[in-house]
């Protein structure tokens, strides 16, 4: 069910390109056909699905204040959280670049329809935000890292397909000189990003009863107790 | 002297990083909902570019062409480093609102454009003119677009209410003929629109820049 929730999640709801603006840059340069859009969502969700994990347990085993504990007693406090930019953004480096090399000497016919977006990626914010993501968010487990990692890339996908498609058809309209090309992607993204956020209503059912809960919960300890004890279980339930 | 305010000139126009050679849009975007984060992020990118640049330049003849992506990586990682500490040490707050757009600023194609296209091949002085040029042209497209939407979607600038006071009761200013903030404005598709619109302005003004 959690898997479920936040694979769902990652597409609709904090889509990496309406929600969070991420990977802009290569939506907007290569949106102009629907062949090249699918070869790059297609290369996008590959590389996050593998980086996104890899960095969660980077995260959990190295960076995390206190990760290095199974080192021994000596190492518990260290906290080397301020290098996780230069880590992921190393790992992402090179297991593109892996990847690539993998990729040419196993499938040549996925090389050819991936390999020229691949380096592309290295310098795409959706790849390093969804890392940087995954760890503000504290994602509990590797299985759910993963799950985030394909969502948000399946969510991309999506993104740069509808665009290319919609950019396709757009070339019969007339729109405003002025306006042709950049400016009209920029406006049909934020009336797509509109639309996207309606999606924010798929899964508050659930928070929405757990807050009321809590306020429940509140309130009787209000009723029957001080103030003191009030303090402290609000700051247990924050 | 021509050829250099050149460099510092040309990005904030006609050769804008963001409306004409579309780099860095994604962190453009995000953090516009306020005046304050936009000078903020401006300022981190300006710091970056420019020193990044030099950095790039003096290396650019011991840089074997092959690895030249992942040394430009780690001197952007690098400095942006510097910048979240600095960010968290003095302006808590603020980089709590910029959350991940200031690790973001790693993979801000504006950054490795720049080194791509300018710091690898051009003297220490030259690129930091470059660096600082640039990141003025994003700078301006971040701060017309934060103005925008924290004037019209709250109603203040940088903190402060310029339009009046619009708690009920107390109404004062534009609020007391009927004024209301326009809480779309807030919205992240907004940054889009306005953006979009910036394009069109721009364009219209100079036919050059139309595509077909």
């Amino acid at each position: 069910m959690e898997h479920i929730e936040l694979f769902f999640k990652s597409i609709f709801i904090d889509n990496m390109v309406f929600a969070t603006f991420l990977g802009m840059c290569s939506y907007l340069a290569v949106s102009k056909k629907v062949t090249t859009a699918v070869g790059l969502g297609a290369a996008v969700i590959f590389v996050l699905a593998i980086t996104v994990p890899l960095n969660w347990l980077l995260d959990q085993y190295i960076l995390q204040p206190g990760a290095l504990s199974w080192l021994g007693e000596e190492y518990a406090s260290y906290d080397l959280s301020f290098l996780s930019f230069i880590m992921f953004i190393a790992t992402i480096a090179t297991m593109v670049q892996l990847v690539e090399i993998i990729v040419e000497k196993f499938s040549p016919s996925l090389y050819n329809s991936l390999g020229i977006f691949l380096p592309l990626i290295a310098v795409n914010c959706a790849i390093l935000g969804g890392s940087l993501f995954m760890q503000s968010r504290e994602i509990a487990t590797l299985g759910l890292a993963t799950t985030y990692g394909v969502g948000s890339g399946i969510g991309w996908f999506l993104a740069i397909l509808a665009i290319a498609a919609i950019r396709e058809k757009i070339r019969y309209s007339n729109v405003p000189p002025a306006l042709r090309g950049l400016g009209i992607t920029f406006i049909i993204t934020g009336l797509m990003a509109i639309g996207f956020m309606s999606f924010g209503g798929m899964l508050t059912g659930g928070d929405e009863e757990e807050k009321t809960e809590k306020t429940a919960q509140i309130e009787t300890v209000k009723d029957n107790s001080t103030t003191k004890e009030i303090a402290n279980n609000t700051k247990v339930i924050d | 002297m021509g050829k250099d305010s050149k460099l510092i000139l040309d990005p904030l126009a006609d050769n804008n990083p963001i409306t004409i050679q579309v780099l860095g849009i994604c962190s453009a975007l995000a953090i516009t909902a306020e005046l304050e984060a936009s000078i903020v992020m401006s300022i981190s990118v300006l710091f970056v570019l420019a020193v990044g640049n030099v950095v790039i330049s003096l290396m650019r003849n011991i840089i074997p062409s092959k690895i030249r992506i992942i040394v430009q990586l780690i001197v952007v990682a690098t400095l942006v480093i510097i910048v979240d500490l600095v960010l968290k040490a003095f302006a808590y707050e603020l980089s709590k609102t910029l959350s991940v757009f200031v690790g973001l600023i790693i993979t801000n194609c504006i950054i490795m454009g720049r080194f791509e296209a300018f710091a690898l091949g051009n003297s220490p002085w030259r690129s930091f003119l470059d660096g600082i040029g640039n990141s003025l042209g994003y700078a301006v497209i971040l701060i017309i677009v934060g103005f925008f939407r924290e004037l019209l979607g709250s109603g203040t600038l940088l903190g402060i209410p310029v339009l009046g006071n619009p708690i009920p009761g107390e109404l004062s200013g534009l609020y007391a003929y009927g004024y209301e903030n326009n809480g779309f404005m807030l919205l992240s598709p907004m940054a889009l629109i306005v953006v979009g619109i910036i394009i069109w302005v721009q364009r219209t003004k100079n036919k050059a820049l139309i595509e077909d």
